[in-house]
């Protein structure tokens, strides 16, 4: 019978099937049920009690802590993110090329490891920075202190404004010089063509950056738990986990979780789409043309002081915070000075050999985040493959799933995977691998969607139909002719995957159980039961790996792209 | 009075050689186009009167100021040197409307608004546009985003006018429509005209005088008829239409298709120098004439309707030759036998001597 309804079945529809099912099993479902309880109790819709919990004084102040953080973060990352970007597209900055490279780096760096650095040197009375400072010009009181809302701004803003920097620097190198040219023929100097063309015609792009630091920064948990906890300064996502904690699991702190996980879906869901609206008025399309060389301000004597300008800055937020990690980690004790005869090789040799907690958070971030990789890159090319490529009805509700994973936050996800997978459905992983697995996958989605569907784009239909012309089944095709064409944009989907998975915080701290641990989730409880040495030696093993893969990564993709 | 001058200007970029010692002087008045095969040098002489680029060597002005000079140092920025200029890509501003794409040079000019307001108009309405002032650009058509960059060219009233490719965004009907329209604005005007495009047939249509440049040299500077009908040498022949190169040898005084020789001798002048005995003859399809007899003896090979015109492809000996005819002249069927008679002949040396 089964055997007969296959038969009966296209092999479109069974594709279309599938992805349905693991984007309803994945996403859909958890997000749901994150909605349905935080409206519904007992079946019956109870929007008081909504209004009840979100007037409760801590809710309340993380909601507005959520805000004034994420407003603050986008316009000091815009502002950086545009400057900075100006300056290796638009000047005639020495070592541009250098630079433009530098300024990435802070992507690689996991902000919640810049955030333990950032405590070890501006934390009132034992920061090192502050220390110094204080013996130094014999002051009374610490002239910094990071466990403010200003210091959580800080701090994720020097990891968070390369997303301008991209979106910004790569729309000024596409855009068409002639049209700062024939605003320069027509009379006007640099300065008004910045003001009056350059600028305005970079908005979008400067918007679409800002939006998605907005985004990233509501639904971000690790700065705000390192800098904010210890001082009781709560985001969403901080609340969120602080009630899950605390009440052990109680329906009443599920509740308020699943409430304010509303709030950031819905936030999440406004950005993108505000995002998506920007970039599609066609009153701003900027690229043309042939390309020529854009004209560069002359920096005069202002070059080398602003060269220097960039250097300090990346050398106070890459530099020191790496090299603080690293010199902490290799401390006898917290607290002592940073000299040769405090050091010592012991922790590593502990953390890597000796702590059973430790090296199983090794070993599980690797093999969660290669499982993960590769599952969501498969199931995302299929998934891209019906979207782009198929015409066939029902298309749409998978179009319309195929957003969700876009607009859904690491916190909303992993409290969707409790409710769906803590055993209300007869299956229950609470505590074992399994959790983090499915709530990566979903995590990750969006990443996976967005590389394959971008290379299937590139792959004309024609070049399918040609294969299907020549006597080649649907399948054939498809193994063929799409599958090795659209490899490179696969390879890099498993990558943008892998890597940020290895790091991953902000949903394993909410699905961990005893011996389930990812790195960062080592890391976050070793600096929060006070094992600051130990934190930071963990630390610098996962800098040193990211920094291995991200070397990796660059030689795999430039080999598979040549391949092409 | 010549009016535009450059002088002896050089511009290399790393080790190529983008223009080399090139000298012209352009009328007041005139419509001057810079022709040539892509990478030839024509868009960077442009970029240099305009001001974009630098001079390696040379010297720039028009009127009595010097524009730009390597000699001194000196270089006037594009804002300031008063041209109007139109982009391949049109280079519109999408955030600006219609109106403001116009008035912004007279704003940068600090005009009063009546007086932007009056001349922004002025220019919308010699270009059509009058009706779109409030639309913005991507609403527009490509016919119509080109008129916006002309109206913006012309708002300013300036005395020279630089069109880099203008037409080549355009579909060949439009094309055809705004060269007229180009002609008109120059008459009303009164501007100077520097052309860049590598479309012959628009050169032709548009100039006073045309320029041929290959690999950052000059060929030839002269009247559009004059280039077509003697060109100075074989790329400029084959550059501007269609053409036949053809092998020939001199015997006793008369010229044979190399090969050919008992097809029968090529009627008309011979030219008197005749290198090593060797040489090429050049000749359009359109000005070989097919008869039954009295020629050089050949074969038609193949034949296909042009709609008004018949394309031929007729065998001398083992040499093909085109030859384009009109439907209305006598016709010959594939794989009659055919006399040529060449009543234009161009000759060059012989690629081998």
């Amino acid at each position: 019978m089964i055997g007969r309804l296959l038969k009966r079945l296209s092999i479109a529809e069974v594709l279309l099937a599938l992805s349905v099912l693991v984007l309803v099993v994945v996403v859909a479902v958890p997000v749901f049920l994150i909605f349905w309880t935080a409206l519904f109790v007992d079946g019956s819709m109870n929007i008081d009690d909504i209004v009840k919990i979100l007037s409760e004084p801590d809710t309340y102040e993380a909601l507005k802590n959520s805000i004034v953080i994420a407003a603050g973060v986008t316009v000091c990352s815009t502002i950086l993110g545009v400057f900075f970007a100006w300056l290796v597209s638009r000047t005639d900055l020495p070592f541009k090329n250098t630079m433009k490279l530098l300024f990435l780096v802070p992507f690689m760096l996991p902000s919640f490891i810049g955030a333990l650095a950032w405590k070890m040197l501006l934390s009132p009375y034992s920061g090192y920075i502050n220390k110094f400072l204080m013996n130094t010009f014999d002051l009374a009181d610490p002239p910094f202190d990071i466990f403010t809302l200003w210091g959580i701004i800080a701090v994720e803003t020097m990891y968070l404004f390369p997303f301008v920097f991209i979106q910004v620097s790569g729309a000024l190198e596409r855009m068409d010089p002639t049209l700062e040219e024939s605003a320069r023929i027509s009379g006007a100097g640099l300065l008004t063509i910045t003001r009056r063309i350059t600028l305005p015609l970079m908005l979008p792009s400067i918007g679409a950056g800002a939006l998605l630091v907005a985004l990233y920064s509501l639904a971000h948990f690790g700065v705000p738990a390192i800098l904010g906890n210890e001082v009781g300064i709560y985001i969403i996502p901080t609340k969120i986990y602080e009630k899950l904690h605390q009440s052990a699991g109680s329906f009443t702190a599920i509740r308020t979780g699943t409430i304010l996980a509303s709030i950031l879906v819905i936030s999440a869901g406004l950005i993108l789409w505000a995002q998506s609206a920007i970039l599609k008025s066609g009153r701003f399309q900027v690229i043309a043309g042939k390309s020529m060389r854009p004209m560069l301000l002359k920096l005069r004597g202002l070059k080398y002081p602003l060269l220097l300008v960039s250097v300090i800055y990346l050398a106070v937020t890459v530099l020191l915070p790496t090299a603080t990690i690293f010199l902490v980690g290799g401390l006898k004790t917290y607290g002592l000075e940073l000299t040769m005869e405090n050091m010592t090789l012991d922790n590593l040799k502990y953390i890597l050999f000796e702590w059973q907690m430790t090296k199983d958070s090794i070993w599980n971030s690797f093999y969660l985040s290669l499982a993960a990789a590769f599952v969501t890159m498969l199931v995302g090319t299929l998934i891209s493959y019906v979207i782009v490529k198929m015409k066939i009805r029902g298309k749409f509700i998978l179009e319309f799933l195929g957003v969700l994973p876009f607009s859904v936050p690491g916190t909303v996800i992993a409290l969707g995977v409790i409710l769906t997978w803590s055993g209300k459905f007869g299956i229950n992983i609470y505590n074992t691998a399994w959790i983090i697995f499915v709530a990566y996958i979903a995590r990750y989605m969006a990443f996976s969607l967005k590389s394959n569907s971008a290379a299937l784009e590139q792959v004309h239909d024609s070049l399918e139909e040609a294969a299907r012309a020549c006597g080649a089944t649907h399948w054939q095709a498809l193994k063929d002719i799409v599958i090795p064409l659209i490899k490179p944009g696969m390879v890099a989907a498993f990558f943008l995957i892998f890597l940020p998975a290895l790091r991953e915080l902000t949903t394993s701290v909410l699905l961990y159980g005893p011996t389930t641990r990812t790195i960062g989730v080592a890391i976050y409880t070793l600096n929060e039961d006070g094992e600051t040495v130990y934190a930071a030696t963990l630390a610098s093993v996962a800098l040193v790996i990211i920094v291995i893969g991200h070397f990796l990564i660059k030689r795999v993709t430039r080999t598979s792209n040549e391949g092409v | 009075m010549s009016y535009v001058h450059l002088k002896n200007v050089t511009k290399r970029f790393g080790d190529v050689v983008a223009v080399n010692n090139l000298t012209m002087e352009i009328e007041k008045g005139e419509c001057f186009s810079m022709l040539g095969p892509s990478g030839c040098g024509k868009t960077t002489t442009l970029r240099m009167i305009a001001g974009f680029e630098d001079l390696d060597e040379g010297e720039i002005a028009v009127g009595e100021r010097v524009f730009s000079s390597s000699a001194k140092r000196y270089y006037l920025p594009p804002e300031k040197r008063d041209f109007g200029m139109v982009f391949q890509a049109f280079a519109v501003w999408p955030h600006l409307n219609v109106f403001d794409n116009v008035a912004f040079p007279l704003q940068i000019r600090n005009l009063s608004r009546a007086d932007i307001a009056e001349r922004a108009k002025l220019a919308l309405r010699h270009t059509g546009l009058d009706k779109y002032e409030r639309s913005y650009p991507n609403e527009l058509s490509s016919g119509q985003k080109q008129r916006i960059a002309l109206a913006r060219a012309i708002a300013i009233n300036p005395t020279v006018m630089l069109l880099d490719e203008p037409l080549s965004n355009l579909d060949p009907k439009l094309r055809e429509e705004m060269r007229f329209e180009i002609k008109d604005l120059q008459r009303k005007f009164g501007f100077t005209i520097i052309f860049v495009t590598h479309d012959q047939s628009e050169a032709m249509a548009l100039s006073d005088r045309i320029l041929v440049m290959r690999d950052g040299v000059v060929q030839q500077v002269d009247s559009p008829i004059n280039i077509y009908t003697k060109p100075a040498n074989r790329f400029i022949f084959s550059f501007i239409g269609l053409s036949n190169f053809l092998p020939v040898v001199f015997r006793n005084g008369s010229a044979f298709i190399e090969g050919a020789e008992d097809a029968g001798p090529i009627a008309g002048t011979i030219p008197a120098d005749r290198g090593n005995d060797r040489m090429l003859l050049a000749c359009r399809p359109s000005e070989i004439d097919l008869q039954k007899d009295g020629g050089v003896r050949a074969l038609v090979k193949r034949k296909v309707y042009l709609g008004d015109i018949i394309d031929y492809r007729v065998m001398v000996g083992d040499t093909e030759v085109r030859v384009q005819k009109s439907r209305r002249s006598p016709s010959f069927s594939e794989g009659e036998s055919c006399c040529l008679r060449f009543s234009q002949m161009h000759w060059y040396p012989h690629e081998d001597s």
